[in-house]
């Protein structure tokens, strides 16, 4: 089985996230940047699914500026075979452009199965993995919370609204996305980080990859209005105790 | 402008959020086509036909009985060949997430997903965890959006007649690669987080499993419940059936007190009917602040120990 997992490095949920000077976008000097959380259970659960067929291929596969080489890194640390970088400078806000770029690399690699995070901390478009599928003519399903392989099927469970589950099961090859929680995702160890480093990764030039068809734009980044009254309480002196007792007490009356 | 609302079926009835797309449709300028598929497409027809819609057109198909995104994909892609609408608008839910991104790159039109706002072509929508808000544009001579959750106001619906035409199709059985197993519902757990009259809801910013304790001390002495986000879920420091969100509970409590959660939209669906929301974090910028009550600035870790035993200490 040979296994795409497509990786999106995003900025951390701790980050300061500064407008930049243009204010279309954050000004990326200034943020610290991670794994998109999802895209690391789905690293576990390509690994998983290697591990308990006894044979296959994990690649791990990234589009960004140079910085997305580490969490490529993070990925082949933790086992993945090797990586393919699909070198872009600054960030695509058209996703079905961005997934045109992935399905022109990714076609001839004939991947058996892609898995994708369900969306992206960022941007948050929910749609790249299943862009691909499509293009590619993958069957597809998303917010996927178990996976089990029967011959040459695959059969999920998808998370729907409200505590609803289903189970779909469709032919290979197939591209899922993959929703967070289905399995706890493994730390590297010190030996797959030094193995590592020998791995390829494959780095693709813009122009081989770059698709030209951009329909959609982000024009303004700006900061969400409140429309509630909210009271700020500041510090964690006896005086906000006070506070917050009080509102218990008197506005709430839950005491 | 035409525009087509895709409504979905959602156990019988229409979903709630595709009544808010049909608002936020009827927002805009133009003639609006409602698309109804499936074996229930007479009884979501009916409930939709005193709204102000030019049609509604209904697809009845054996392949597409029940939902599958092969299915809905082929019908749409068709429906859209065809009668070319300028724009699609469908609720944000689970199901669209599977089908719409499949649509897309059939057709080749733009999905904007998830938008809160339509302003003068602008399409706004919540980026970096609802931290900031981007306003996102399109040349595409079609587009296809999806609207979050009460972005806009199921009451605001605008009354009407409507004609019902039937939209005759045929599928390929191949093109249906997949097969679905009923829905079903996990074991609910032995709580009741929605008849809960407080919440003590714990967030990632507890920081560690060992942390969980003050959350439940605190719950204890206020005679709440304990609640959770998801990545507390996720951890599993906490069982499923405690997470509040859009795949979780949708609770209403007199009090919600929020311990270290950021306020992310899948979260803020399910906790904002809250009467009061008590939100402690150490992040000024915290998305959550924006629709809490009381928006205490500081560490979960020294504040709640310390308001524990204020409490116990009255
Ligand atoms: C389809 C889909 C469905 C989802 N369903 C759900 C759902 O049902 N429920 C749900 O909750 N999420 C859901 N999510 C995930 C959601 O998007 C967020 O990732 C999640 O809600 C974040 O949880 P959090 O606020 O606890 O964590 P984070 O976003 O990491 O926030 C932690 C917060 O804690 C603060 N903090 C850290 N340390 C401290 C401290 N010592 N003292 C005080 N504050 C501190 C930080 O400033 C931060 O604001 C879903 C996502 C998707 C895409
Ligand atoms: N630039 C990227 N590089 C690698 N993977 C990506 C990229 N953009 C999106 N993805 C993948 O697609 C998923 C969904 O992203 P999105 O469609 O932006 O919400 C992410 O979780 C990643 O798995």
């Amino acid at each position: 089985m040979k296994i795409a997992v497509l990786v999106k490095q995003v900025p951390g949920s701790e980050s300061s996230l500064p407008i930049n000077f243009d204010q279309n976008w954050i000004d990326e000097e200034q943020v610290s940047f991670v794994m998109n959380p999802p895209d690391n259970y789905a690293i576990e659960e390509a690994l998983l699914i290697k591990e308990k067929l006894g044979s296959g291929e994990v690649v791990i596969i990234s589009k960004g500026p140079n910085r997305v080489q580490k969490i490529i890194r993070e990925g082949l640390a933790k086992g993945a075979d090797r990586g393919i970088h699909l070198f872009e400078e600054g960030h695509n806000t058209d996703p079905l452009a961005s997934a045109k770029s992935f399905s022109k690399i990714m076609k001839s690699e004939n991947f058996d199965l892609i898995l994708s995070g369900l969306q992206s901390d960022d941007l948050g478009l929910s749609q790249t993995g299943v862009l691909i599928g499509e293009m590619l003519g993958y069957s597809t399903a998303t917010l996927v919370v178990e996976t089990m392989i029967k011959g040459n099927s695959l059969k999920v469970k998808r998370e729907l609204e409200s505590g609803w589950f289903q189970w779909v099961s469709f032919p290979f090859p197939a591209s899922i996305s993959i929703q967070s929680g289905l399995n706890s995702p493994r730390y590297p160890s010190l030996k797959g980080i030094m193995g590592a480093k020998r791995k390829e990764i494959r780095i693709i030039s813009e122009n081989e990859h770059s698709d030209s068809s951009k329909q959609q734009y982000i024009e303004k980044i700006s900061l969400p209005t409140a429309n509630k009254k909210t009271e700020i309480i500041e510090g964690d002196s006896e005086e906000t105790i006070d506070r917050i007792i009080n509102i218990l007490k008197s506005e709430i009356k839950v005491l | 402008m035409d525009i087509f609302v895709i409504l979905e079926d959602n156990h019988g009835s229409v979903h709630k959020m595709s009544i808010e797309a049909i608002v936020a449709a009827q927002s805009l300028n133009g003639s609006i086509s409602a698309i109804v598929i499936g074996e229930n497409h007479k009884d979501l027809a009916s409930e939709v036909s005193s709204f102000n819609l030019k049609e509604i057109l209904t697809v009845n198909n054996s392949l597409v009985e029940s939902y599958s995104a092969d299915g809905y994909t082929e019908v749409l892609h068709h429906i859209i060949n065809q009668k070319k609408p300028d724009l699609i608008i469908c609720g944000h839910t689970y199901q669209t997430r599977d089908y719409i991104p499949r649509l897309s790159a059939r057709n080749d039109i733009p999905f904007i997903p998830d938008v809160i706002e339509i302003k003068d072509n602008l399409y706004i929508k919540q980026v970096l965890n609802s931290k900031l808000n981007a306003s996102c544009s399109s040349d595409s001579g079609t587009l296809i959006i999806s609207v979050q959750s009460a972005a806009f106001n199921g009451e605001d619906i605008e009354e009407g007649t409507p004609l019902i035409n039937p939209f005759e199709i045929q599928i390929n059985s191949e093109k249906v690669r997949s097969t679905s197993e009923t829905p079903f519902i996990e074991d609910a757990g032995d709580i009741d987080l929605e008849s809960a009259d407080i919440l003590v809801s714990i967030g990632r910013g507890i920081e560690k499993k060992e942390n969980l304790q003050i959350g439940f001390d605190l719950a204890k002495t206020l005679g709440a419940e304990v609640s959770a986000s998801r990545p507390v879920v996720d951890a599993g420091w906490l069982e499923s059936y405690r997470q509040v969100g859009s795949s979780g509970a949708s609770v209403s409590p007199k009090l919600y007190l929020a311990l270290g959660i950021s306020g992310a939209i899948q979260h803020v669906v399910g906790m904002k009917g809250s009467k009061f929301i008590l939100a402690i974090n150490k992040d000024p910028d915290s998305p959550l602040f924006e629709i809490s009550d009381y928006a205490i600035i500081g560490d979960v870790l020294e504040i709640v120990p310390k308001l524990n035993q204020a409490l116990q200490d009255l």
